[in-house]
């Protein structure tokens, strides 16, 4: 089990970080989402993983630690927060800026030219 | 009310910002000014009164719900502390006046986002609880994009998405150093962090310091020490003005959590891991003061000046940080007030400038006069002189007495000589912007007293919010044995490993 969460924890982390380092914002926003994903469970995990265990004292002589729990409940919740923010300021970047690019800047010849069209279309 | 004020400072400002939505202040923007102004000065005189109270009372530990140390939240006043809660009180005032003037009306909810900014803020220099600081700092966080983007144009579009996106990456690696800190520690709070680092054997050791020093990476983004600076020029000089006046305590919150978690968790007591993150602080501080002195000389416009400013006192404070002595740490907190002061008093002023010139703007060109050349001269003169750190003013006594501190660490003849040449490098800068603004005209004399007629001039309340920022430099040198008697006071506290845990674990007393 160690093994499995640990890879999904991994793999995860790495797509993250590989879609956040690209140019433009919808894979960014995609590799943040990633990232909150791989965070959360790690975050979990940080009460060391068991099966069958209720987070409840008293009920049984065993139980897991329910602290990771409240973290996790609470990361989740500012992530989507933060998700939903991220994603309107991207829409709001392509809007103002006119390319979705993170760094704001047209490299592309012919997207360059779309835009210049679509300008143009709307004047 | 007595035993509740400790949580007051958090309190005021999420009531403040929940009644400014409410409908009378919602629908007319004269209330929700006045109502604005009056609910930062309520919140002000609690964190003054909350500082009174530690003054006589010594450190006091609010236990939120009850729930009493490691395994509850709390919330911690000790000198150092409420200092900072007062000093962003202070700064929220300044600035919900100032954009009173009618910065405000330019986008929506301008005072309830600085009253929960003001709120992340103070929670996170009161808190005691390592995720409780986490979560303060994405309340100031989503508070600041917001602010960020208010009265924005297309360059502050772009801005904004980059710090959003840095900053959400720094939120990650922070709830990772966390969770790899709870699973070595098994606790958050951070009096019981710091009596469980020193007991940790083999393994856990290096897992401790992996925690230790991701926490390092994420208080140096939003303190924005060197390789993670980048952000911070850009995005304070296309925020509004009176945004990035009150954005100057925000890196002194990334400052402020280096100073508890590598002086109370990895301090002295630590063990094996004490001291683990002075040699990458102190190196990486000189570096990013280096870097700031050339931002300063390179910028353009006031803004950017104001923004390079910033990183330097960033730089000098971390550098300072590194040093982890008791009288490097109390240097640190009479140039941490300073510099915030003077630095948010700096954009105010490029503000204030560059709505007297026209298009020229606060760039640092030969343009038309300023409509009101003594004022803002005279103001702009001494923050100016605080800033660089000439005397009489307060830049000077904290320059003198981080010199000082820093006499005995390790590679002071690196600090002494870069430091010196930095602030040459600062006079130049600062005076050659101040010289070329105010006496370098351009345009007939006709013409630009026909410009004049459409100059604003300064608002009475832009005045006062202006008054009290540029008095603190004075005022701090006219009152510095006594300021510098409660610096050293904290420093003490906060150096004080016994005491501390003491105190935060048994609640109080």
């Amino acid at each position: 089990m160690e093994l499995l969460y640990a890879s999904c924890v991994g793999i995860l982390v790495s797509c993250g970080v590989f879609l956040i380092l690209r140019s433009r914002t919808f894979p960014v926003v995609l590799g943040l989402t990633m990232l909150s994903y791989a965070v959360n469970l790690f975050l979990f995990s940080s009460g060391r993983l068991s099966l069958n265990k209720a987070a409840v004292l008293g009920n049984s002589t065993q139980y897991a630690d329910p602290l990771p729990q409240a973290l996790v409940l609470t990361a989740i919740v500012i992530g989507f927060a933060m998700t939903a923010f991220v994603v309107i300021l991207a829409i709001r970047g392509r809007a103002d800026l006119g390319s979705d690019h993170v760094d704001g800047l047209v490299l592309d010849k012919n997207s360059d030219k779309k835009n210049d069209k679509n300008k143009k279309g709307k004047v | 009310m007595i035993q509740h004020l400790t949580s007051l400072p958090v309190l005021l400002p999420m009531l403040a910002a929940v009644i400014l939505l409410m409908p009378p202040c919602g629908k007319s923007i004269a209330i929700r000014r006045v109502a604005s102004v009056v609910l930062s000065i309520i919140t002000f005189l609690a964190s003054l009164a909350l500082l009174l109270k530690v003054q006589a009372d010594g450190t006091q530990v609010y236990a939120i719900g009850d729930w009493s140390a490691p395994f509850g939240i709390v919330l911690v006043a000790d000198p150092l502390s409420t200092l900072l809660a007062c000093l962003t009180a202070l700064l929220g005032i300044v600035c919900v006046l100032y954009a009173s003037a009618g910065d405000d009306d330019k986008g929506s909810f301008f005072h309830p986002l600085v009253h929960f900014l003001v709120l992340g803020v103070n929670g996170a220099f009161l808190t005691g609880d390592a995720f409780n600081l986490f979560v303060f700092f994405e309340v100031l966080l989503i508070a600041s994009y917001s602010l960020l983007m208010h009265g924005g144009d297309k360059k502050n579009t772009r801005a904004a998405l980059q710090y959003v996106i840095m900053n959400l990456v720094g939120s990650a690696v922070f709830l990772i150093a966390l969770g790899v800190l709870y699973g070595v520690l098994g606790t958050l709070n951070m009096a019981d962090m710091a009596q469980k680092v020193s007991l940790l054997q083999g393994d856990d050791v290096y897992l401790a310091k992996i925690g230790g020093l991701l926490l390092l990476v994420v208080f140096a983004l939003k303190g924005a020490l060197l390789p993670l600076h980048l952000w911070l020029p850009n995005t304070y000089a296309t925020a509004m003005p009176i945004v990035a006046a009150l954005f100057a305590i925000m890196t002194k919150v990334g400052v402020y959590s280096m100073m508890r978690v590598y002086t109370l968790i990895f301090g002295d007591e630590a063990g094996e891991l004490s001291h683990m993150a002075q040699s990458w602080l102190w190196w990486l501080a000189l570096a990013t003061i280096a870097m700031g002195t050339i931002g300063v000389i390179a910028s353009k416009d006031l803004r950017k000046l104001a923004a390079n400013l910033v990183i330097v006192s960033v730089g000098t404070l971390v550098a300072l940080v590194a040093v982890q002595t008791v009288e490097a740490s109390s240097a640190a907190i009479y140039y941490l007030v300073h510099s915030t002061l003077v630095t948010a008093a700096l954009f105010i002023l490029a503000d204030l400038i560059g709505r007297q010139r026209g298009n020229v703007a606060d760039r640092i060109t030969a343009g038309p006069p300023i409509a009101q050349p003594r004022l803002l001269g005279v103001c702009f003169l001494i923050a100016g002189i605080a800033v660089i750190g000439m005397p009489p003013l307060s830049g000077f006594i904290g320059k003198v007495w981080l010199l000082k501190a820093t006499l005995n660490a390790e590679y002071t003849f690196v600090f002494w000589p870069l430091y010196l040449l930095a602030s040459l490098a600062i006079l130049i800068g600062v005076s050659k912007a101040g010289s070329t603004i105010f006496w370098h005209h351009q345009g007939s004399v006709q013409s630009n007293a026909t410009e004049n007629a459409g100059q604003e001039r300064v608002h009475p309340a832009q005045l006062v919010a202006l008054i009290i920022l540029i008095s603190g430099a004075p005022l701090m040198s006219l009152f510095a044995g006594p300021l510098s008697e409660y610096a050293i006071d904290a420093a003490t506290q906060l150096h004080d490993f016994n005491y501390n845990i003491k105190v935060i674990l048994s609640g109080g007393q």
